[in-house]
């Protein structure tokens, strides 16, 4: 069984582990290494060591609270325990009633990005333009420069990775080529290109 | 069947495939948002409900379907159409082809994406504003408080008065026109207004003409004017009377 929630500790660690905890209980998003540090006036050796402690003293199963590395930071979030409980007082509009059109245009983004308009257009066949206004409301992507001819292109923002629970883009998964059906759509396309030609 | 009155239910529209293509064609639907396919799975739908197979129908729904999917193409891929049909046909079905195996990864990520969301259920965290970036202060220049005292110190002080002199009348009184008429009909015993004041600014004048007011209505002199802007002619009151006296008496 655990022990207790220790906060007197002889771990010389623990003072800096106490000021991290408050630091990311006050943070409303992750807070990287390097933040924590300059914020503890601490070296980050000492700030990833005490950060260990935090998401000891905070599991699931352990505490009500959960550290846990997101977006590329470090971030408390409610225990999987308790998620009834925040579901009757508490909304979840980022991801709330998701289309299958914005999930496209959110994959496209997240993979390929950043991207334009026009872009996700091409891969998904239809305008993209009310799925990115959607995705851009609700803070899953941003705006994140222009293109040489002008248009807008678009990245993930770190909401989508808390969302998603990924500590990082390159979490997402690597998607296998598409096997037996893309060659057999070759295929079929050879043979009226040929059938054409002829 | 009649194709026309196909119904369809697709995100951007609702109602018969007629009604489609009319806001289509009047340009009041943006066929750019309009999932073609989900027309043609409802064509098919429609067309396993039927016994036989519709060959008319069917081939009023391809060349409708294949009209709009080339308005939609167009539309899509404005320049990249032209660049398409310039290509070899093996080239353009492997351009294709990567099109579409493209699509259908950026549909599995979608997948993913959806089946993580529905694992990541239960996550509740913190979301609030960005928190503001800790602004350095700009303290100020090294001031001089005596330099602020004289600036206040000169715009404190009383204003010189404005000389409003040169925009006052000068009414010159009108007595010293009495005195004057009054010595220039002892030499004569009438004058002409104008010759007489001539020389006098607008002002004068219009003293002078009260003063000869104030002479005709104590009866000191007679006005007359032969007409309108004519010269007014002043003649004492006694010459007058001798004039008319000697008038009658001849």
């Amino acid at each position: 069984m655990d022990a207790p929630l220790r906060l007197i500790s002889t771990n010389p660690l623990d003072q800096l582990a106490r000021t991290l905890e408050a630091l990311l209980v006050v943070a409303s998003s992750p807070l990287t290494v390097e933040e924590l540090a300059e914020a503890a006036e601490d070296d980050a050796e000492r700030v990833e060591a005490a950060l260990g402690l935090v998401g000891e003293r905070y599991r699931e199963g352990r505490s009500g609270i959960v550290l846990e590395h997101v977006a590329g930071g470090w971030a408390f979030r409610a225990s999987r325990d308790a998620a009834q409980a925040c579901a009757r007082l508490f909304e979840k509009p980022a991801q709330r009633n998701l289309s299958q059109a914005s999930l496209e245009t959110l994959a496209i983004v997240a993979y390929l990005g950043p991207c334009s308009r026009p872009d996700i257009a091409r891969i998904r066949g239809v305008s993209a333009d009310s799925a990115v206004a959607n995705l851009v409301e609700r803070g899953l992507i941003a705006e994140a420069g222009r293109e040489e001819a002008g248009a807008i292109r678009y990245r993930t923002t770190p909401l989508f990775e808390r969302v998603f629970g990924l500590e990082s883009l390159s979490a997402l998964p690597r998607l296998d080529d598409v096997g037996a059906d893309a060659d057999a759509i070759r295929d079929r396309l050879h043979a009226v290109a040929e059938q054409r030609s002829a | 069947m009649i194709v026309r009155e196909l119904e369809l239910d697709l995100d951007a529209f609702e109602g018969p495939f007629d009604l489609l293509l009319t806001l289509v064609l009047k340009e009041e639907l943006e066929l750019r948002e309009v999932d073609v396919a989900g027309i043609v799975l409802a064509f098919l739908e429609r067309l396993a409900e039927q016994d036989a197979l519709d060959l008319d129908a069917c081939g009023e729904f391809l060349v409708l379907v294949s009209a709009l999917l080339e308005l939609k193409a167009r539309g899509l891929f404005p320049e990249e159409a032209a660049e398409l049909l310039e290509l070899e046909p093996e080239v353009a079905a492997e351009e294709l082809a990567r099109r579409l195996a493209e699509y259908r990864r950026m549909k599995d990520a979608a997948r993913w994406l959806r089946e993580r969301l529905e694992r990541e259920g239960e996550r509740f965290f913190r979301l609030g504003p960005a928190p503001l970036a800790p602004k350095p202060e700009t303290p100020l220049a090294p001031q001089e408080p005596e330099r602020l005292a004289r600036v206040i110190r000169l715009l404190a002080k009383e204003p010189a008065q404005v000389s409003l002199a040169h925009m006052a009348l000068r009414f010159p009184p009108v007595s010293q026109f009495l005195e004057r008429f009054r010595a220039v009909l002892r030499r004569r015993s009438r004058f002409d207004f104008d010759q007489e004041l001539g020389g006098l600014s607008r002002v004068e004048q219009a003293v002078a003409f009260l003063a000869l007011l104030e002479l005709r209505r104590n009866g000191e002199i007679a006005i007359e004017q032969a007409a309108p802007f004519a010269p007014i002619r002043i003649s004492a009151t006694d010459v007058e009377r001798e004039d008319s006296w000697t008038l009658r008496s001849a």
